[in-house]
């Protein structure tokens, strides 16, 4: 992630309006970039650049940390023709994303140094973005013995993930919060119930009902978190809540909060914006795990992320191709993929009036940078020039085929978005540049 | 669009996918012209021309004997083509994909498309592929519309009417095609649909389809017009959803004693095939007011009516 010679010299990027939640920066100026990270910061650098820099005019628009994506699926190692590394990064660049946290899904699962190793060597070579992973907490994420936590901490592993799937084992998961604990490691859980949800294609309720489909009910994710939080409450591990989807969930975190347990929880971008009623004729692009809600949990959502109660937002990017969606809905795989629209996405509660700009990047970059341990996620001086300039303003229409993840399946083809990202910039280098089609 | 200018368009549909959003109007007139179907069929000489030169490809994922050779009797009476595929055996195993299969079919200019398939949805998402007609054969718990209308016709030539009737259906919801098409289609028609099953074979938020929910066919069959049993999977009476096929059968099994609820003259029907001594007593099926051979019946000359109807529809190119 060496910055080459061309952009050695400081840069300046002024006329931008600038947000840093980290330090309640929310302001009409500029920044400077030396050698990869912020040097300088402030309303000074609105109209003037410093002298021997290379200025960018933002031309008003707005300057933030790059996000930082705590989900996301690709196929490398295993499944590369729905994605690579590199590719998801090129997706991510495209979407802002400076940071993408990938997850042990792949195959083989992510459960030993060597791979955490594999993953870390790849991104080096084939990136454009930061790459950090999560390593698997259980073998094969069997959800049956432990992982060598502290080893893959010690190699790069950023939190240790079960993937799609919940632990059953109670005494499993009790032991692997209290082993992770003493490595000061985080624990990332999905939380589904495995037996309530075997073969649910969606939530349950009268849409299902309608459409014939195997569906499942929220109380599958409540009660394994409700569980989660117990054993959080016994064993002072510290615990993130992965994928919360419904209110009920928000319920539980809120009590574990109040508690002072070490708990924090994402939601996805997928169950902020859509709602069950999206899937229609059974359109499999939205086929999702944990499946889409009510409009009613959605709500519920939105304001928690509002009120700080969700702490973060990931886009769950989950490529498959059309082997795996262009099949009867029940058949077909979970998954959309979200790294580009992410952020476009996220603007859209902005615009809707629920969320501020401020909250929205604090819960896509700061809060994720901060669970995890990471520099980034601030404008501070000093923090790794990791960076996106976007028009919020900028309407553009998603088309899947354009899209740079090498799976198409997106919810949001031929949506209509505002907000476009501009630049994208890791260690002050330049990884994306939108192009205006012509 | 220029096709059949001169003849009045019975049923205005593309595809028969689903019971739900039907007309009403449609749908008497559909039955309307199953009635002719099923004057047709009691004649020596069973065979029109309607259909000549018409290719129908009955396409079954899963095997059905009943189903398939009603659509096959119904589209040869007709003086289509037809042609059955049995898929689960052959192209499946092989890895094809039903869009794979589709697509193959639709190059071979088919003109009718009856699929049955085990995945809700599946014949929806067929009818975005292709270029002909889709009829649904039953599309796993979805739809089975044909069903649905078959029972109505048996209905409506029993009572002369399905308007204002109780029609109480019993036993698996949760699984069944039949019960949601026949949810959709009996509320089209006017008439009053009860749900009768122990709570674990009730699917989520049933009222809300336009039914009342009942858990004791007592209360379930109390003044009902029609009974209309379902079939109960050997594998759902395992302990998963209903502890035995004999306590089943004691406490939501149609024989006379239950059957007594219900009106004096009501209908028993069942879709078949028939579990008897599970969901149904053998004398009751057979009973006077039985009417299960006639649905069989209806069977024929309902797919008669879709098929020509849907045919009707065909815009020359």
């Amino acid at each position: 992630m060496e910055a080459p010679d061309t952009e050695q010299q400081p840069q300046a990027f002024i006329n931008a309006h600038v947000i840093d939640p980290a330090n309640g920066i929310d302001i009409r100026g500029g920044v400077v970039v030396t050698e990869g990270r912020i040097a300088d910061i402030g309303v000074h650098l609105h109209r003037n650049a410093p002298p021997d820099t290379i200025v960018h005019d933002c031309q008003g628009h707005t300057l933030i940390p790059g996000l930082v994506d705590m989900q996301v699926f690709t196929g490398e190692p295993g499944n590369e023709h729905r994605e690579t590394l590199k590719t998801a990064s090129r997706a991510a660049a495209a979407g802002g994303v400076t940071t993408m946290i990938v997850m042990p899904d792949t195959d083989p699962v992510i459960d030993q140094v060597a791979l955490v190793d594999f993953i870390q060597r790849r991104a080096r070579d084939n990136a454009r973005v930061r790459v950090r992973t999560m390593g698997a907490m259980t073998r094969g994420l069997a959800g049956e013995e432990m992982t060598e936590l502290g080893l893959m901490k010690r190699a790069g592993a950023v939190a240790f993930s079960n993937g799609k799937q919940s632990v059953m084992n109670a005494a499993i998961m009790r032991n692997v919060l209290s082993y992770a604990r003493d490595f000061e490691a985080l624990i990332s859980h999905h939380t589904e119930d495995a037996h309530l949800s075997r073969g649910a294609a969606m939530n349950a309720g009268l849409l299902a009902t309608r459409l014939g489909l195997t569906s499942v009910n929220p109380v599958a994710e409540v009660m394994v978190l409700e569980r989660d939080l117990r054993l959080v409450a016994l064993t002072g591990g510290n615990y993130h809540a992965a994928t919360v989807t419904c209110a009920e969930s928000l319920a539980a975190i809120e009590k574990a909060k109040e508690a002072g347990l070490p708990v924090t929880c994402a939601v996805s971008i997928n169950h902020l914006t859509l709602n069950e009623i999206d899937i229609g004729d059974y359109r499999t692009f939205f086929k999702v795990r944990p499946p889409l809600r009510s409009e009613d949990d959605r709500q519920a959502l939105v304001a928690a992320v509002k009120s700080g109660l969700v702490d973060i937002v990931v886009s769950s990017h989950d490529p498959q191709d059309e082997d795996t969606k262009r099949l009867p809905f029940s058949e077909a795989a979970d998954g959309a993929i979200g790294l580009e629209t992410m952020l476009a996405a996220s603007l859209r509660l902005v615009h809707n009036g629920d969320i501020t700009l401020s909250r929205v990047v604090e819960a896509l970059s700061l809060a994720p940078s901060r669970r995890l341990g990471l520099e980034s996620g601030t404008l501070s001086k000093g923090a790794p020039a990791d960076l996106c300039v976007f028009d919020p303003g900028m309407p553009w229409l998603v088309d899947r085929e354009v899209l740079h993840s090498r799976s198409k399946n997106t919810p949001f083809d031929e949506a209509k978005m505002q907000g476009r990202v501009l630049r994208t910039l890791v260690a002050g280098q330049t990884v994306h540049q939108y192009a205006r089609a012509t | 669009m220029a096709a059949n200018s001169n003849t009045q368009t019975v049923f205005p549909y593309q595809h028969l996918l689903t019971c739900e959003g039907l007309d009403v109007r449609h749908v008497h007139a559909l039955l309307d012209l199953a009635e002719d179907a099923a004057a047709l069929n009691l004649r020596q000489d069973k065979k029109r021309e309607a259909l000549r030169g018409r290719t129908q490809i009955n396409l079954f994922f899963e095997a059905s004997t009943r189903t398939q050779s009603s659509f096959e009797l119904a589209g040869k009476r007709l003086g289509a083509d037809v042609m059955n595929m049995a898929v689960s055996t052959s192209s499946v195993q092989k890895g094809e994909t039903l869009i794979d299969t589709a697509m193959t079919l639709n190059a071979m200019r088919p003109d009718l498309l009856v699929v049955r398939h085990s995945s809700a949805g599946a014949a929806s998402l067929l009818a975005q592929k292709v270029d002909c007609h889709v009829i649904n054969a039953g599309d796993g718990p979805h739809q089975h519309p044909t069903q649905a209308l078959l029972d109505a016709l048996t209905i409506r030539r029993a009572k002369g009417r399905v308007e204002g009737l109780t029609v109480a259906i019993c036993g698996d919801i949760k699984h069944s095609r039949v019960a949601r098409s026949n949810i959709d289609l009996l509320n089209i028609l006017g008439a009053r649909v009860r749900l009768v099953a122990p709570s674990t074979l009730i699917p989520t938020e049933a009222a809300k389809l336009g039914a009342e929910v009942f858990t004791s066919m007592q209360a379930g069959l109390d003044g009902a017009d029609v009974v209309m049993m379902l079939r109960l999977q050997r594998e759902r009476m395992g302990g998963s959803y209903v502890p035995s096929g004999r306590e089943y059968f004691h406490f939501f099994g149609l024989d006379h004693d239950k059957l007594r609820y219900a009106k004096p003259d009501a209908l028993i029907m069942h879709p078949g095939p028939m579990n008897r001594g599970v969901e149904i007593a053998s004398t009751v099926a057979d009973d006077a007011r039985s009417v299960i051979r006639e649905q069989v019946e209806m069977g024929v000359a309902i797919r008669m009516a879709v098929l020509e109807a849907l045919a009707q529809n065909t815009s020359e190119t």
